[in-house]
This record gives C-alpha cells, sequence and structure tokens, in this order.
C-alpha cells in the first residue's frame, strides 16, 4: 500500500489551529528554515483511511493469540485506558508543585508499596522506562554500592546465564562491567559446579531470570544465592518472567538484593507495537540510598518529591518516569488485588497444558513441568524433513496466530519459546496446538507449503538480507529507489559505504 | 477475576491433561524455602466501576491544565493533541501488538515506523532515524554512546543551556560508558562559540539545545561549526514543533539530532510515557542504537518493511551490541507521526509562528524585566519576578494561575526568575491574566 507521504497532494491539510491576530515574530534570519519538511498534504478523511488500512495490516492481542515467549501478550483491559485518560493524569504537567499532584504522587506511592510486597524486597524506585533500562539501572545500583563500600575497583566481573536474554549482557557492557557467562545443567538449572568455579572476591553480581527463559524455575535458587553472598556479591532479579510467581515465590525470597519489574508484561500495560513499557526497580534496603532521584516519599498524608539524596546514581530519565504506564498497572493490579496468584497460576496451567498436547510432536529438550513458558525444539523436523523453526513460524500465521519466539534461548538449536499468559481460554490453546501438529505432519507430507508461507498474509515472506544491504530507512520523495529491480553494482557499493 | 478465561470444568481437564492433581503440584519444582506460603498483603480486588471511581478520585486531585491555567514547559509542553491522535491510538491493533519481529504480521506497524523514521529525518534534516528512544534524555545519552565509538574520544561537552535533566541523565550513564563530562556555562542566556570550541579539544561531541532551556535561539550554525572544527560531532537537541520556522540541525553541520518528541502527538502525562527521537548522517547509520525498519520486497516482489540492521543489536550482537535497547515508545512516536501528518509542513509552519507570536505578546504585556532581554527566544523565556520565584509561584497559583517553572533549583544564580511557555492553547486573553496575576504577586 502507498505511504503516507506517497498520498500527499500540494495545498491539502488536515489540522487547524487558533489564529489570533497578533503581529508576526520574525526568527533571525541566519536561523530561519529555509526549505521546509516535507511532511505529508493530507486531508483528515485521507488521514484516518491511511492509518486505519495500516492497523489493518498490524496483528495484535486484540487480533489473536500472541504467545511470543519472554514478552508475556497477555490481554489489556480497557478500563485502564479508561483510567490514563482521566484528565486528572492526561494533562498533568510534571512540573506541577508537589501540592497540585497529590493524587499523581499518591498512586506512584502505592504501586511502590505494591511492587515492594510483589518482590519481598524494601524500595522501589519507578523512573526507568523500560525492562533494559531497569537492568542497567540495577547495575548502576551495585557498582554505587560497592563504591560505597570501597569495593568498586574489586568487584568488577557481573556474571549471566548462557540462557540470558541479550540485554543482559548489553546492559553489563553499558554499565562497563566485564561479562562471564554460566553454563546451563541438563535439568536446565545453573549448573552449579560451573558457577562455583566463576564466583570469587572480583565478582560484583549476577544477573538471572527466574524461570529462566526455558520457562524453568531453578531448583537450587537457595545454593545459587549462598555462592553470591558467600562471595559478598548481590544477585540481580530480571523481571522478564515475574508472571510466573507473583504470589508463589517472591525474588527477595528466593535471595536477590535488586529486581526489575517488566511493567508492560507481568501489570499489563499494552506493548503499542513495542512500547512504552516501563521497567521500576526494586531493592532491599541497603541499596535504597543509591536509587534514582527524585524519590516518591510520604509524609503523614502528604506525598512528596525527595531530591535530598546524597549517594543517589542520579536521573536515568526525565521526571518519575512513564506516569502512564503506572496509572494503567495500578489498576490492573488493584482489579486482582491478592488474587494475582491466581493470574500466575492460571498462566501456569495454561502453559502446562499446551506443553502437554504438543510434547510428542517436538522435540522437549528439557523434560519438566514448565512454569509460564517452554521451549520446544523444531530440529525433529529439520532433521526429518529441512522444515526449521522459522518455516514452522511462519506456516502458523496461515493458521491465524502469532508466531512464537523463535530461535531463543541460543542453547536449544531451532527453538519454539511459547507463552500463552493466563487470559487464554482452552478453545485457543486447543486450536493452537491442532495448528502446531497439523503443521508437523504438513512438514512430513508437503514440505514446500511449509517454507512457502505464509501464503495468506498481506505479504509473502520479505527478504531481510536486502533490507540490511541496502539500507533504505526512510521515503526518498522523487529519488526513492525500486528494490524489486537488482540493485546495479554502482547502487550496492553506495548502500555498503555506512558499513 | 474478569480478565480470565477458564471455567472449573475447563481447569479440571486441563490438570487431568498435564498428568497433576492440582494447580499446586505445577509448582512442585519450587523449593519450600523460598516459597510466600501466605497471600500477598494487597488490598482486596475492585470492580471495574471501583476502578474507575478511585482512580477518579485520585486524579481530582490533580491541579491539570485543563483545570488550572499554566504557563509550565521547561521541556513539556501543553499543544494542542488532534482527536485523530487518539482515534488512531485507540486501534487495538497498534495499541496491543509488540515489536514486530514477524513481519508478515506487523506490515502496517513496521510502515508506520518506516514513515516516522520519514518524518523525523525531514524535519531534522538527518539521513537516518530510530524507531525511537525512551524520551529527551536518554537520546542524548545514547547519542554521547555513539559519538564515544565514532570519534574514539571519550569527552563530552554539554552546554549549560541544555535541560538539567538530559545533563544529569548524561552524567548518570557516564561512568558505565567512560564518558567525561565538560559542561560550559551560558553567557546572557546562550552559550559562547569560542569557549564551545576551546573546551571541544579532543571531545567525542558537544552538545547544545536549539531553542535551548531558557527558551532563547542559540547560535546554533556557529555552535555547530565550532565542534566540527574541533574534530567533535555535533549535536542538536531541538524541539519538534520549532523545526516549521527553525533551520534543520542537518542544514548547519550537526552530526545527530535528538529530541523530546512530546510536543508533537503526545500528552503532557506527568512525564511521560513520551518518546525520544534520534536521527543522524548516514556515516552512522550502523553505530545507531535501537531498532531501525528498512524497506525490501517479499518473494514476489513486492514492497514491504522489516527490522533491519539488526546486527547492532542486543538481542543479535549481546554485549557488543550498540545499546541494550528493547522496548522502545513506538505507540508514542506513532501519535508524532500522526500528529505531523495533521499539520503538514505549512501546519507546523503556522504552529511555530503562532508560538512565537505568543511569546512576543507575552514578553509585552508582562510588565517585568526580562532575564536575557538580549536575545530572541521561542514559545518560551525567562523574567525575574523580583523576589524567591517558588514564592511567586506559589501565590500566583492561589490567583488561579500557574505563571511557570521557578529556575532556581537548576540555576542558583536565577532564584529569582521564572521560565514561561506559551503554545497555541494559550489565548491573548490567558496571557493577560498571567500579566495581572504576575503583577500583583511579584515584588
Amino acid at each position: 500500500m502507498k505511504l503516507v507521504f506517497e498520498r500527499s497532494r500540494p495545498g491539502r491539510r488536515a489540522g487547524s489551529l487558533p489564529r489570533y491576530g497578533l503581529p508576526k515574530a520574525d526568527v533571525p534570519a541566519e536561523l530561519r528554515r529555509r526549505t521546509p519538511p516535507r511532511l505529508p498534504e493530507i486531508s483528515e478523511p485521507e488521514l484516518v483511511r491511511h492509518f486505519t488500512a495500516l492497523a489493518d495490516r498490524t496483528f495484535g492481542v486484540d487480533t489473536g493469540f500472541y504467545p511470543l515467549g519472554s514478552c508475556t501478550m497477555k490481554h489489556n483491559p480497557r478500563v485502564n485506558e479508561r483510567v490514563v485518560s482521566l484528565p486528572g493524569f492526561r494533562d498533568l504537567h510534571p512540573l506541577q508543585d508537589e501540592e497540585g499532584a497529590q493524587g499523581a504522587l499518591e498512586l506512584m506511592w502505592r504501586l511502590q508499596e505494591i511492587l515492594a510486597e510483589v518482590c519481598g524486597l524494601d524500595a522501589v524506585s519507578l523512573q526507568p522506562a523500560a525492562g533494559s533500562q531497569g537492568e542497567l539501572t540495577g547495575l548502576m545500583l551495585m557498582r554505587a554500592y560497592f563504591a560505597d563500600r570501597g569495593e568498586a575497583e574489586q568487584r568488577r566481573v557481573v556474571i549471566t546465564a548462557d540462557t540470558a536474554h541479550g540485554t543482559n549482557p548489553a546492559s553489563v557492557a553499558m554499565s562497563g562491567y566485564e561479562l562471564r557467562k554460566v553454563e546451563t545443567d541438563d535439568r536446565g538449572n545453573l549448573d552449579l559446579d560451573d558457577l562455583r568455579a566463576k564466583v570469587d572476591e572480583r565478582t560484583a553480581g549476577l544477573m538471572l531470570t527466574n524461570p529462566s527463559t526455558l520457562g524453568l524455575f531453578d531448583e537450587h535458587i537457595e545454593e545459587v544465592a549462598a555462592i553470591f553472598h558467600d562471595a559478598g556479591a548481590l544477585l540481580y532479579y530480571d523481571g522478564a518472567n515475574l508472571n510466573a510467581v507473583c504470589g508463589i515465590s517472591r525474588p527477595g525470597d528466593m535471595g536477590f538484593d535488586i529486581v526489575h519489574v517488566n511493567l508492560h508484561k507481568t501489570f499489563s500495560q499494552p506493548h503499542g507495537g513495542g512500547g512504552p513499557g516501563g521497567g521500576p526497580v526494586v531493592v532491599r534496603e541497603p541499596l535504597e540510598p543509591f536509587l534514582p532521584v527524585p524519590a516518591v516519599v510520604r509524609d503523614g498524608d502528604a506525598f512528596g518529591l525527595d531530591y535530598d539524596r546524597p549517594k543517589s546514581i542520579g536521573k536515568v530519565r526525565g521526571f518519575t518516569g512513564p506516569f502512564g504506564v503506572f496509572v494503567r498497572s495500578y489498576a490492573y493490579i488493584r482489579s486482582y488485588g491478592p488474587g494475582l496468584r491466581e493470574m500466575s497460576e492460571v498462566a501456569v496451567l495454561n502453559a502446562n497444558y499446551l506443553l502437554a498436547k504438543l510434547r510428542d510432536v517436538y522435540d522437549l529438550p528439557f523434560d519438566r513441568l514448565c512454569m509460564h513458558e517452554f521451549v520446544l525444539s523444531a530440529r525433529n523436523l529439520k532433521r526429518e524433513h529441512g522444515i526449521t523453526a522459522l518455516d514452522v513460524a511462519k506456516r502458523l500465521m496461515d493458521h491465524g496466530f502469532h508466531p512464537p519466539t523463535i530461535y531463543f534461548p541460543l542453547i536449544v538449536p531451532e527453538a519454539l519459546m511459547i507463552e500463552p499468559t493466563e487470559t487464554e481460554p482452552k478453545e485457543t490453546l486447543d486450536a493452537f496446538a491442532a495448528a502446531l501438529r497439523a503443521i508437523a505432519k504438513e512438514a512430513a507430507r508437503d514440505p514446500q507449503v511449509v517454507k512457502g508461507a505464509p501464503h495468506h498474509r498481506p505479504v509473502r515472506r520479505l527478504d531481510e538480507v536486502k533490507a540490511a544491504k541496502r539500507a533504505v530507512v526512510k521515503y526518498g520523495f522523487d529519488e526513492h529507489p525500486d528494490l524489486s529491480r537488482t540493485p546495479s553494482e554502482g547502487e550496492a557499493l553506495e548502500a555498503q559505504k555506512g558499513a | 477475576m474478569s480478565f480470565l478465561s477458564l471455567t472449573p470444568d475447563d481447569r479440571q481437564a486441563m490438570l487431568e491433561a498435564v498428568g497433576v492433581g492440582s494447580v499446586e503440584e505445577l509448582f512442585r519444582d519450587v523449593p519450600e524455602a523460598v516459597r510466600l506460603g501466605r497471600e500477598l498483603a494487597l488490598e482486596p480486588a475492585l470492580s471495574e466501576p471501583e476502578i474507575v471511581a478511585h482512580l477518579s478520585e485520585l486524579a481530582a486531585r490533580n491541579a491539570d491544565t485543563t483545570r488550572e491555567l499554566s504557563f509550565l514547559g521547561a521541556g513539556i509542553y501543553d499543544h494542542y493533541v488532534p482527536a485523530v491522535v487518539d482515534a488512531v491510538l485507540a486501534r487495538g491493533e497498534f495499541l496491543t501488538a509488540y515489536t514486530p519481529y514477524q513481519p508478515e504480521m506487523s506490515q502496517g506497524v513496521l510502515q508506520a515506523i518506516f514513515e516516522y523514521q520519514t518524518a523525523i529525518c525531514e524535519l531534522t534534516g538527518m539521513d537516518v532515524s530510530n524507531a525511537s528512544g525512551y524520551d529527551g534524555t536518554t537520546v542524548a545519552a545514547d547519542a554521547c554512546f555513539v559519538a564515544r565509538h565514532a570519534t574514539g574520544r571519550s569527552k563530552v561537552v554539554l552546554c549549560e543551556t541544555l535541560n538539567p535533566q538530559v545533563r544529569q541523565v548524561v552524567k548518570t550513564y557516564a561512568p558505565g560508558f567512560g564518558l567525561e563530562i565538560v559542561e560550559i556555562p551560558h553567557r546572557d542566556g546562550v552559550a559562547d562559540v569560542d569557549e564551545l570550541r576551546s573546551a571541544c579539544t579532543d571531545a567525542a561531541c558537544a552538545i547544545f539545545q536549539q531553542p535551548n532551556f531558557f527558551g532563547c535561539l542559540e547560535p546554533a550554525p556557529d555552535l555547530a561549526a565550532a565542534a566540527n572544527e574541533a574534530g567533535a560531532l555535533a549535536v542538536a537537541h531541538v524541539d519538534p514543533v520549532s523545526l516549521g520556522v527553525l533551520e534543520a540541525p542537518g542544514a548547519y553541520g550537526c552530526a545527530l539530532a535528538i529530541g523530546e518528541g512530546q510536543g508533537a502527538g503526545n500528552y503532557q502525562s506527568y512525564g511521560g510515557p513520551h518518546y525520544g527521537f534520534i536521527a543522524a548522517r548516514s556515516e552512522l547509520i550502523r553505530r545507531m542504537p535501537g531498532r531501525i525498519v528498512g524497506e525490501t520486497t517479499d518473494l514476489a516482489g513486492e514492497r514491504g518493511y522489516v527490522l533491519t540492521l539488526q546486527t547492532r543489536e542486543q538481542h543479535i550482537r549481546r554485549e557488543k551490541a550498540t545499546s541494550n535497547i528493547t522496548t522502545n515508545q513506538t505507540l508514542l512516536a506513532l501519535a508524532g507521526l500522526v500528529h505531523l501528518s495533521w499539520l503538514g509542513p505549512q501546519g507546523l509552519r503556522e504552529l511555530g509562528e503562532t508560538c512565537m507570536s505568543l511569546g512576543e505578546y507575552a514578553k509585552e504585556r508582562i510588565d517585568l524585566p526580562l532575564v536575557f532581554p538580549e536575545t530572541a527566544t521561542f514559545k518560551e523565556f525567562a523574567v525575574r519576578v523580583g523576589r524567591n520565584a517558588q514564592e511567586v509561584v506559589r501565590a500566583a497559583r492561589e490567583r488561579g494561575v500557574h505563571p511557570g517553572y521557578a529556575l532556581g533549583r537548576d540555576y542558583p544564580g536565577l532564584d529569582d526568575a521564572v521560565l514561561v511557555a506559551v503554545t497555541e492553547k494559550r489565548t491573548p486573553a490567558d496571557i493577560d491574566r498571567l500579566a495581572a496575576v504576575l503583577g500583583e504577586v511579584a515584588a
């Protein structure tokens, strides 16, 4: 379909603005814009049709089943959208006096109290903008804590699991730490022998997801925590998989000292096609002085912002964080109350049920009960029929399902990482299992159909190599290239210059 | 529990299929010692009407800009958000999708991001934009990371006229990135070109803001030239709403353009979620942080869009990635695209002109000395109120007008200064009222 820029016609416009009849104020000539930006010139009816067409070509949780492992694609209750649109929240300026923002501050304070209870820890900062920024903030806290103890130079190493999300090692590098990886044992737990060999007086901490990205709860979590605490190091909990354990087991009780929570996963902030998110950090009491400023505090019946935190790491984002996300997550948690436990129980039940319906047709690398998600492997299909995890994913689209996460975690070849979430009905799980079973059969009988999938989407399989090589990352107007042609040698060279 | 879909019969059948007798048994791998063993100590569940009532009660205790005449700005602005923005963002497909890892499922959101990238490049005069950053502060830290690796240098020069929160965030990131921060003071509200040039010796980049935190117009082309002469990358932190009237950073030699997108398409929302943007010249494309959408073709030769250049990113490159960012701000960036499309080039220019005219009108009407009388401003300006500005703000609010941001918290010498912002939503009559109230409460 056309780009909004291709619908543009000179002289059209949608928006109207007030005219106050004031004298025109001139920008100094040397700072004045010479060439106007080529924004679309489009009428409102055309504008609405364009974005409606784009929405039609997008698949969300509202459209259908979206079992994207590790992303917790649950239903997003609409009441949350209603309350976040209240003018008292939506039109509140972040620099409003504390006296004029008591409702907002109370909401944040209440959310902090809830997250502390859910995580089994003591203090919260809501400021980080997303999970990966929560990770980075957590590592900065670790660094500040050890600097305060005079151990910053000594403790230079952070350990991650070989099953970790890519964000973990990336965050370690961005925070200036050295990375060490620990292996997974044949039950899917951290390998304790490998861990003991790698933890020493240079270790600052561990970053771990529990349950892991394999969807498995680490059966030795107490020993793991003891290994780090005995070495004077800290434990960081990547909250990506918190949806499995709310009200069942708390990171603080497992021995973790720092946690980040993904409000857009566990607590239903809609994922928005890629964001926004929220990544609050929750810590044990000795780490509280280092949390970002300002802190949201309570004094009797009044709520306020405390900037006077001399040991704070500083600010990681503007103001006090993505407030609209807090409104939605707070409303969500209040809908459940202590019943959050049932949310996690059903997430785990749904995952185990789906696993039970699939375990005989796809390889199961770790044969245990799973938590809120599980990882299968399509290596049997690849070995027998040349059908890969990617092929299975694309064929699922023709059945009307969003594919699971694929090729992750890295230690499982041809991985299919499936997270159904608690909000799906049994019928949907049955239909999805039937589709995956049908694809396995089809792989044997008619592999070319699977290899050519999808067949019923607005586009066929897309050429990602060409995209990376040509790197056309914006519309070029009159000079926009036609990528359906094979690039000439000159163009190919031009495209690679950025490399 | 209206968000769950299983009936009691479903649960029983499913437990049997799994081969366990109870839900409790599903958690047998969780060691006894780390189980909670009690109910979470949370307040009881609320029904949907009770949720709305409770949150409405909290919202009612906030003095938002529909209830109080406000001239607060300082980085977040009460611009008008068109109805089409709300309509598009309410579409469940956009609202409830995630990052488009599977492009055949997500052509709509991918194309929208491609269009957003195009709009940002058009606004800033740059060659490449990512799909969005968290906000206007974190994109500054991203720009420093890009500059550090592009130049091999570790010094970063920040103008004191750059938003204090942006500087604070860069300083928080600095130790991990191995950055050394140098700040240059302002002279009469703007950065001094010669001071910037000498500070840029051996620097990776210099970041200035246009219009700056005081609303003053910097000699931006001269600042960019000074940074370039010293071999540092020039980074402009810009307000998208200004770019219909102010020159694009790409037109005066900047290597990177960054900014807070909120003013284009997002509500104030007590500080977020909003979107930050980061755009660069083409030679920096493979150092850019975060998601980038590229055009390609499908098996049949039809045009389509995918996430591209992913070897920069954490899920492929892990500890060697250009950033750890995963979830970004796509929905807010989409709001920006819709707002900018609604305005078009003509509307954007008119919006900028209206804000400037209102600003000049306000300067005339307010009978108080300007802090920086010699410098042209856009949308925002600082006035001296003759006594502690926080007290003046308090007194003005008692009269129903929030006059703006008291600068003393960030600039100790400006304890008596208020930063006044005017958007197109403030009328001349509103400004007259502000002038009258300030006349009463200022010393």
